[in-house]
């Protein structure tokens, strides 16, 4: 048995597999298919200062490997989420992470003000990569000085761990996770959706109803190890790798790549117990591999 | 609310009819058998597959406690139903389930009840299990099936076991020629709940009658979804609660719940 613990900020983890927001509801609705207590930590749905409907359906169209969603950051708001759903979830023997989401620095600063009251919520993932929301959101993660100042306001008021998450709808995401590694983030994630489009030909209409939308899935995984390989030579800060991971393969390519810990996403839907199956692979493999500790094979690609 | 599972089923029997219908017949090994509600769905993996990379919703179509099995009917519009089509006999196939809510069943002390089912092409997969649920319980439901050609009206001897039942084709080869909403039987205006499941329009025109009528009505959806469970928010329908998931609050919903046009 390898040792699966990591460190991320403050935060301790009995292993680097973690769910990541918008695909995993509030864990809740995964208990059935599995012993949540058994993943590293769970990313709970973005939430925002107010409640947001939404947006219109169609939200969601299937592609090759992949979806594409325009979900908009549909939740009740944070202090729905304080009075309904954190006495429910806060028993979970896992770390329970809020993916904070935003249209302006006040909102970030207001939202993240009240999570940080709740004792079993030890970090938040700043939502700076939103591609479904009009303002805000994405826009924050595709220019640096935006970025750095969200980050800031935020880095002022919060004291828990920190972990940004990054846009890859940009040229050079090395340059935005320096920047967020300045501002005194403790940790990056990446990837978010990769912003997308489909057409229904027969009816010549755009088939979400946003137009464009958030890709996920399989598809995304070449760029989304792509820039965990980049920014890991650029930065000096933990990074939670993400992007079409669905088996411990993917995982421990992302791993190698230079991921502390990883997200799995979209293939919950698939999978709704692959977590616990990504974990028992990590295992194997170290073991396999003749590797004590997951943290040895960070960043370990044979030269 | 029963607890949700995730397992293999094996495939007993599947049989193609007319061109581009199939019925499964699956069953389920090593696992008690679960209970399932009519008008609850499946999340059905299609396996190795790019263009079928999301799980199906497949309704529950007839539920044979005594075999062990779990019937699903299929029209083949695609990928992932052409794939279902071609299953083999104890070939395996992996299921999400029971998932959704379910129709509303009376008071089985008002069996006297007059409870009309209606269904539009493959819409009428969930009504055979729910007529048979409410059968089992001393209902006589009335079925009325719409399909576009008599090649599209399906399992009718099956239904034909459960109560009386009404047909309407487009091409008017098999029962009343024209629309379900147009045949004479809602004339009498005497159904006390109606039950509908099938193209949206379709079921908008059954949702208008219903309510001229002041007649209870529940209606099937079918939202694309994405996980099935609850997690994405991908299904949502705007009702009177705001944007809410079909895949668990639905995929049946009360007439006076949605924000349609009624
Ligand atoms: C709750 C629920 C219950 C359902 N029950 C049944 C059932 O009992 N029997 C059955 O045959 N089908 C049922 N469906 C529809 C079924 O899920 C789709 O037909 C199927 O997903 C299509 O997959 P495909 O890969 O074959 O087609 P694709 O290649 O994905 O698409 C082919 C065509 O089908 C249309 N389509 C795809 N998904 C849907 C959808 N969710 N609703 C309507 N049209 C769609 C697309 O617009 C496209 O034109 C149900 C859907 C839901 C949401
Ligand atoms: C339906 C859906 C909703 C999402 N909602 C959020 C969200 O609220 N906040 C966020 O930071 N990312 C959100 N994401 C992005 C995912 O967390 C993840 O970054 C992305 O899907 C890539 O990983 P994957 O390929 O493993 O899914 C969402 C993704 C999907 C598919
Ligand atoms: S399909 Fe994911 S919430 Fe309904």
């Amino acid at each position: 048995m390898a040792d699966l613990s990591i460190h991320i900020g403050k935060l301790e983890l009995k292993n680097p597999v973690l769910t990541a927001s918008g695909t995993f509801g509030y864990g809740l609705e995964y208990a059935d298919f599995m012993d949540l207590a058994r993943m590293g930590g769970i990313f709970v749905k973005g939430t925002t200062l107010h409640p947001r409907e939404g947006n219109d359906y169609p939200r969601m169209v299937e592609t090759p490997s992949g979806m594409l969603n325009a979900v908009g950051l549909q939740n009740k708001g944070v202090d729905y989420f304080i009075s309904d759903i954190y006495p429910e979830i806060k028993e979970i023997d896992t770390n329970i992470m809020v993916n904070v989401s935003g249209s302006t620095v006040e909102d970030y600063v207001a939202c993240t003000e009240k999570i940080d009251a709740l004792d079993k919520i030890p970090a938040i993932e700043l939502n700076i990569s939103c591609p479904n929301v009009k303002q805000g959101g994405m826009a924050f993660g595709t220019n640096c000085s935006a970025a750095s100042e969200v980050v800031r306001a935020v880095r002022k008021v919060y004291h828990k761990t920190l972990i940004v998450k990054l846009s890859p709808n940009v040229t050079d995401i090395t340059e935005i996770a320096q920047v967020v590694e300045a501002e005194g983030a403790d940790a990056i994630s990446l990837i978010n959706t990769l912003l997308g489009m489909a057409i229904d030909a027969e009816r010549r209409k755009p088939i979400l109803s946003t137009i464009t939308g958030g890709l996920s899935g399989p598809c995304i995984k070449p760029v989304a190890l792509r820039m965990v390989y980049q920014t890991y030579k650029a930065v000096k800060i933990p990074i939670i790798g993400l992007g079409g991971i669905s088996n411990w393969k993917d995982a421990i390519e992302f791993i190698l790549a230079g991921a502390t810990a990883i997200q799995i996403g979209t293939y919950n839907f698939i999978d709704p117990a692959i977590p616990v199956k990504v974990v028992e692979g990590i295992n194997e493999y170290l073991d396999r591999q003749g590797v004590c500790s997951v943290r040895e094979l960070v960043g370990g690609l044979i030269a | 609310m029963m607890k949700k599972r995730i397992a293999n089923w094996k495939v007993k029997e599947n049989i193609t009819f007319n061109q581009n219908y199939c019925l499964l017949k699956l069953t389920l090994e090593d696992e008690p058998f679960p209970e399932f509600l009519p008008g609850q769905f499946v999340q059905v993996k299609i396996d190795n597959s790019e263009k079928a990379f999301l799980r199906r919703p497949i309704s529950v179509h007839y539920v044979d406690e005594k075999e062990r099995e779990l019937y699903l009917l299929i029209q083949i519009v695609g990928t992932g139903t052409r794939y279902l089509s071609c299953l083999q006999p104890d070939d395996s196939l992996n299921l999400i389930y029971p998932l959704g809510n379910g129709f509303s069943i009376p008071d089985p002390s008002k069996k006297s009840k007059k409870l009309l089912l209606i269904g539009g092409g493959i819409g009428s997969a969930p009504l055979l299990y729910l007529g048979a649920f409410l059968r089992e319980r001393g209902f006589t439901p009335t079925f009325l099936i719409g399909a576009r050609s008599e090649r599209d009206l399906l399992q009718l001897e099956e239904f034909n076991k459960l109560g009386t039942v009404y047909t309407t084709t487009e091409n008017g080869r098999s029962g009343e020629k024209g629309y379900v909403v147009d045949h004479s039987l809602l004339r009498k205006k005497d159904a006390d709940f109606i039950y509908t499941c099938g193209p949206n329009l379709m079921m908008l025109s059954v949702a208008r009658y219903a309510r001229e009528n002041g007649i209870p009505c529940e209606v099937s959806l079918e939202n694309r979804m994405a996980c099935g469970i609850g997690a994405c928010l991908c299904c949502v329908e705007h009702t009177i609660y705001g944007n809410t998931c079909v895949c668990t609050k639905g995929p049946v919903f009360n007439i006076n719940e949605l924000e349609w046009q009624i």
